[in-house]
């Protein structure tokens, strides 16, 4: 009796098994998973969209979060075909772990930083020495978010300008370290904080909150490098996608989204 | 007479021992369909446990984050605990006593929190009582903020873990048969009375259960936590935030933390269990 039922479960186990392979075998485009820095998110949905419009017969599957946690995600063994960095050191993290294929290697975007402030509040804030002001809450992404690190340098810099006392003032504000560059414009967004810093072009992207302008001298080049994964299932895809935001119409994209040029970063990684 | 009683002893045994092979024969293919799932579950807490050893776990622990996780997490959780005893068992006996389509629409509602993702957990407490909130914004005006503060995490936890405790407490006291305690009443006893010296000592093993499902829920709180109450050390940064980040930057550390975690829950469920089964 109970051999009997194993072997009908067995049976239809393998009726399953056949099914779902019959399913794959159908023309279905090949996926290819972009693992981008949350920055990247509105850019790359458009640059997505544009290119599949090229190539039907391929699917860009966008997997956006700080760039540190895609890296993990990556070294843990998730599927991923292209990573796209909003820092140096994490693409350098993948590199360390032997997963950067280092002839697609190439910057292709930049990024700059400014303080938002809720579109209608009560705290005064007009520049980078506001942020120093007492029971000011202020949002940051946590250090190990490329956004994070990069705010801190920006108050690394200040010193030479507010005084060596600068960056702990500010970060004596830091109500909550939030996990990547879309969580702290959300806060703000909301009013839950007074000020956050961020990059200009997720800024951009919103209406309930307000620019307030770092100087040149002062403010960070973001650095967004990517990189076919070494290990990827789908390398001529993957190459396709790469090749594909390098490209003017690619870079042209990125550009409508606020992203500098990749020229202007300078750096290598 | 003693042989005898031997001779019956010794086919008492035999028969016992007869039916418990067959008990076990008879057991055998569940066995052999639960193992996967058994396996399934056991294999990774073995795993975490497995990757972790002593030394680097105490070294972890002074860590003065980790220590601050781990002493807000217990504090946290334990107050909301507290909250949920006090709100909670009032509304659980009103539900185990009350009958009509406005309790059943309470218990519905008390459902909600338990089956959504603790994101939209986060998110209605952010609409509610975020600066800008529904209630929120008069609060602030009262000088009143809740975010980015450890009252925003008992909020969090509370909101997701109180239901546990309420529907365990209810079941409780629908076990509680009203005879009883009409009969208590008769007697001349006061409600509360009842309450202390008939419901109580019957429905404590329901009442102690959902606690502890309230206050495990509570520790592991992490979704709604990190969108309404941020996340910083020492304030709104509990176990499972720490885990989270260390995952990205300090792998250790977050092991650690899980450790600990484990440790803690697991300990807490085996006394809990020992003392219902002492009962």
């Amino acid at each position: 009796m109970l051999m009997r039922n194993l072997r009908a479960l067995l049976l239809g186990l393998a009726i399953l098994a056949g099914l779902s392979a019959c399913g794959s075998a159908t023309s279905a485009p090949t996926q290819v998973n972009v693992f981008a820095a949350a920055s990247l998110t509105d850019a790359f949905q458009a640059a997505a969209h544009a290119f599949q419009a090229e190539h039907p017969e391929l699917e860009i599957v966008l997997n956006t979060a700080g760039s540190q946690q895609l890296a993990q995600q990556i070294i843990a063994g998730a599927p991923a075909d292209v990573f796209a960095s909003a820092n140096i050191k994490q693409l350098q993290v993948l590199a360390d772990a032997g997963l950067v294929d280092a002839a697609t290697q190439a910057i292709f975007a930049s990024n700059r930083l400014t303080i938002i402030v809720p579109a209608q509040s009560s705290v005064s804030i007009t520049g980078l020495a506001s942020l120093a002001q007492p029971g000011l809450r202020l949002v940051l992404a946590a250090e190990a978010v490329p956004v994070g690190q990069y705010s801190r340098e920006v108050l690394q810099k200040a010193r030479a300008v507010y005084g060596a006392e600068f960056p702990a003032a500010v970060l004596a504000n830091v109500r909550s370290n939030e996990q990547n560059v879309r969580a702290v414009l959300s806060k703000v967004a909301l009013g839950e904080a007074d000020a956050g810093i961020v990059y200009t072009t997720d800024a951009a992207s919103s209406k309930d909150v307000a620019l307030i302008d770092i100087p040149d001298a002062l403010n960070v080049v973001a650095v967004y490098p990517l990189t076919r994964v070494r290990t990827s299932a789908h390398p001529e895809a993957a190459k396709q996608f790469v090749d594909y935001l390098l490209s003017p119409a690619g870079q042209a994209i990125l550009r409508s989204y606020g992203f500098g040029a990749p020229a202007a970063a300078g750096a290598q990684p | 007479m003693s042989k005898t009683m031997d001779d019956t002893q010794s086919r008492l045994a035999h028969t016992n021992q007869r039916s418990s092979f067959e008990h076990k024969r008879r057991s055998l293919p569940l066995l052999v369909a639960c193992l996967p799932l058994l396996l399934f579950i056991v294999t990774p807490i073995l795993a975490l446990l497995s990757r972790t050893s002593i030394a680097a776990m105490l070294a972890h622990i002074v860590e003065p984050e980790v220590a601050k996780a781990i002493s807000l997490s217990i504090s946290t959780s334990l107050i909301t605990v507290v909250l949920t005893l006090i709100g909670g068992t009032p509304l659980a006996y009103l539900l185990a006593r009350q009958r009509g389509r406005i309790w059943t629409l309470i218990d519905t509602l008390l459902d909600l929190p338990m089956v959504m993702p603790p994101a939209v957990a986060g998110i209605a407490l952010l609409v509610a009582f975020g600066r800008r909130g529904v209630v929120g914004q008069y609060l602030d005006q009262l000088g009143l903020s809740l975010a980015f503060t450890p009252a925003a995490v008992v909020l969090a936890q509370t909101f997701v873990a109180a239901p546990y405790y309420v529907k365990s407490a209810t079941t409780g006291f629908l076990a509680v048969e009203r005879e009883l305690e009409q009969a208590a009443m008769i007697d001349g006893a006061g409600s509360l009375r009842v309450f202390w010296l008939i419901t109580l000592p019957l429905a404590w093993p329901a009442l102690l259960g959902g606690a502890v499902m309230t206050w495990a829920r509570a520790l592991g709180e992490f979704g709604a936590t990190i969108i309404f109450a941020g996340n910083f050390p020492g304030r709104t940064q509990t176990m499972p935030l720490a885990i989270y980040l260390g995952f990205e930057v300090q792998f250790e550390v977050a092991l650690t933390l899980a450790v600990v975690l484990l440790v803690i829950s697991f300990g807490m469920l085996a006394i809990v269990k020992w003392a219902l089964m002492r009962r």
